[in-house]
Order: C-alpha cells, then sequence, then structure tokens
C-alpha cells in the first residue's frame, strides 16, 4: 500500500507511538497515509481507539512476527 | 378566523411539533457533542518515580486525543516540576505491590520476584537507590518513555501545568527550581476547571 510518510514506533511503550503518531499526522495534509510500525502489542487496541476518537481513518493494519503496523489516513 | 379554527389549527400545530421536536433535539445534541472538545483535570500530589508517570501518560495521551488537559501539582507532587527529575526515586517500602526483579541477565534470573521483606528493605542502607536504579533500568528496557520526555511532549501538546503556590511556599521552593511554563495558582483557580471537566482523576 502507498503511503505518504512513515513513522518507526519499534521498540517503543505506551503512550509513545500515540503521541509519535500524533505529531506525525500534524505535519501532514488531509487525505494524506502515514505508516506506522509498532512493536508494543497495546498499541493495535490504542491506535483503533485513537483514530476513532480523532476522526482519523485507521485504514487497514497488519501483523507479522510481533510487528505492527498500521496505515492512517489523515483527516 | 372562528375560535373552532384556531383550535384546530393549534391542534395541527402541536401534533406536527410533537412528531419534529424529538428528531431535531436529538439532531442538534449530537451534532453538540461531536463538536465538543473533552476535557480532563487531573491533581498529582505524588512525587515519586512511580507515580510521576500515571499524570504525564494520561495527559499526553488526552491532549493526543484532541483533549483539553490541566494538571494541577500539589505537595509532593510539585517535584514533578522541578528543572531536573532524573533524581525523582521509587520506595519499595510501604510498597508491597511492587514487583522486585532484576532488570539484567538471563531470562529465568529476570521472571525471579525477590521476595525481600519489608523491614529489611526499610532496614538496609541504599535499598531505595537500589530500587530506584532496577527501575530505571527495566523502563530504559521496555522502551517506556523518561519523566523528561513525557513532561516535554505534553507541554508540546499544550497541557496545562498549574502548580499550587502555597506549597510553593509552604516546602520553601522558589519559581526559579521550575521549568517554565507552569502557572502558580490556588484552590479557587483549579476547582472551576475541574468543575468543567469530563475527567478529573485525583493521582
Amino acid at each position: 500500500m502507498n503511503f505518504d510518510k512513515e513513522l518507526d514506533a519499534k521498540g517503543l511503550n505506551c503512550p509513545l507511538p500515540i503521541l509519535r503518531t500524533k505529531k506525525s499526522l500534524t505535519d501532514m495534509t488531509s487525505g494524506q497515509i502515514l505508516k506506522i510500525l509498532s512493536t508494543d502489542p497495546g498499541s493495535v487496541k490504542d491506535m483503533a481507539a485513537f483514530c476513532k476518537q480523532t476522526g482519523n481513518e485507521l485504514v487497514t493494519q497488519t501483523e507479522a512476527g510481533g510487528e505492527y503496523q498500521f496505515y492512517v489516513k489523515r483527516k | 378566523m372562528s375560535t373552532t379554527d384556531t383550535a384546530v389549527i393549534d391542534e395541527l400545530i402541536r401534533k406536527r411539533l410533537d412528531e419534529m421536536l424529538p428528531q431535531a433535539i436529538e439532531a442538534k445534541l449530537t451534532e453538540r457533542e461531536e463538536n465538543r472538545t473533552p476535557s480532563l483535570a487531573i491533581i498529582a500530589t505524588r512525587g515519586t518515580l512511580d507515580w510521576a508517570y500515571p499524570p504525564f501518560i494520561l495527559g499526553s495521551t488526552a491532549a493526543a486525543l484532541g483533549w483539553d488537559v490541566s494538571i494541577f501539582f500539589t505537595f509532593y507532587g510539585l517535584n514533578l516540576l522541578k528543572k531536573d527529575v532524573s533524581d525523582l526515586k521509587v520506595s519499595p517500602l510501604g510498597n508491597p505491590g511492587m514487583p522486585m526483579k532484576m532488570p539484567f541477565g538471563p531470562d529465568w534470573f529476570k521472571g525471579i520476584n525477590w521476595n525481600i521483606p519489608n523491614i529489611i528493605q526499610a532496614g538496609v542502607p541504599g535499598f531505595e537507590n537500589l530500587a530506584t536504579t532496577l527501575m530505571q533500568q527495566t523502563i530504559k528496557n521496555n522502551g517506556v518513555a523518561g519523566i523528561a520526555e513525557l513532561r516535554e511532549l505534553s507541554q508540546e501538546a499544550d497541557v496545562k501545568f498549574l502548580a499550587c503556590q502555597m506549597t510553593v511556599e509552604l516546602f520553601g521552593f522558589h519559581h526559579d527550581d521550575f521549568i517554565s511554563g507552569v502557572d502558580y495558582v490556588g484552590a479557587a483557580s483549579f476547582l472551576p476547571v475541574a468543575q468543567k471537566a469530563d475527567v478529573s482523576l485525583f493521582m
């Protein structure tokens, strides 16, 4: 999947992946896609909750070998 | 128009309004709820490394969710606003819920919970420093942010820091001891903030 920006949040724990995601999205324009890499299992539920609350769209998410990928479309 | 006509028209209007009003009110309330900015008010009263986390984690995360956040630091909580927070300590004394695990060595060794009686922890000089060092290493190993970093992220995200001026004087602190961007206020300033907040937490 195409993306406009990538955020590597691997090795970081709650709440850093969410805080960095928020920061990255701030610098982007509406409709752009942010790809986030994370190893924090808690980030799966948290990313969904973050997107729901902030109105950004969680386009897709995948998991492979303990690494999570999220694609978030900026509101 | 005759009285009968007016009565009929009134009746029709009343019926129509009964049909329309609930929907209109519902729509208006939903719109208001969606446009409203939620808010969080925290009172931070503790000044140890472990208790430094909850206010900054919840504060910064709420700000990331787009909430308005205010944290009122009072009593020992003022320690969390000091310029240097690297000397915050954690005490195992009177804290039986704290696991005592080693943040180094092979996995089987790291997994052991050292069940050291509280009375020994209290009596051995330097035990608190040892516990603090172990906790700091565990925090690092787990990719958990440091307090200074979380605090900075909170400020960047417009979390408001309020400090209790009475405690500043009580403990003989000076405004120079603390980071910049702090408002020094009293209970009368914080309570109206908490009154309007959706979530109020005492820590």
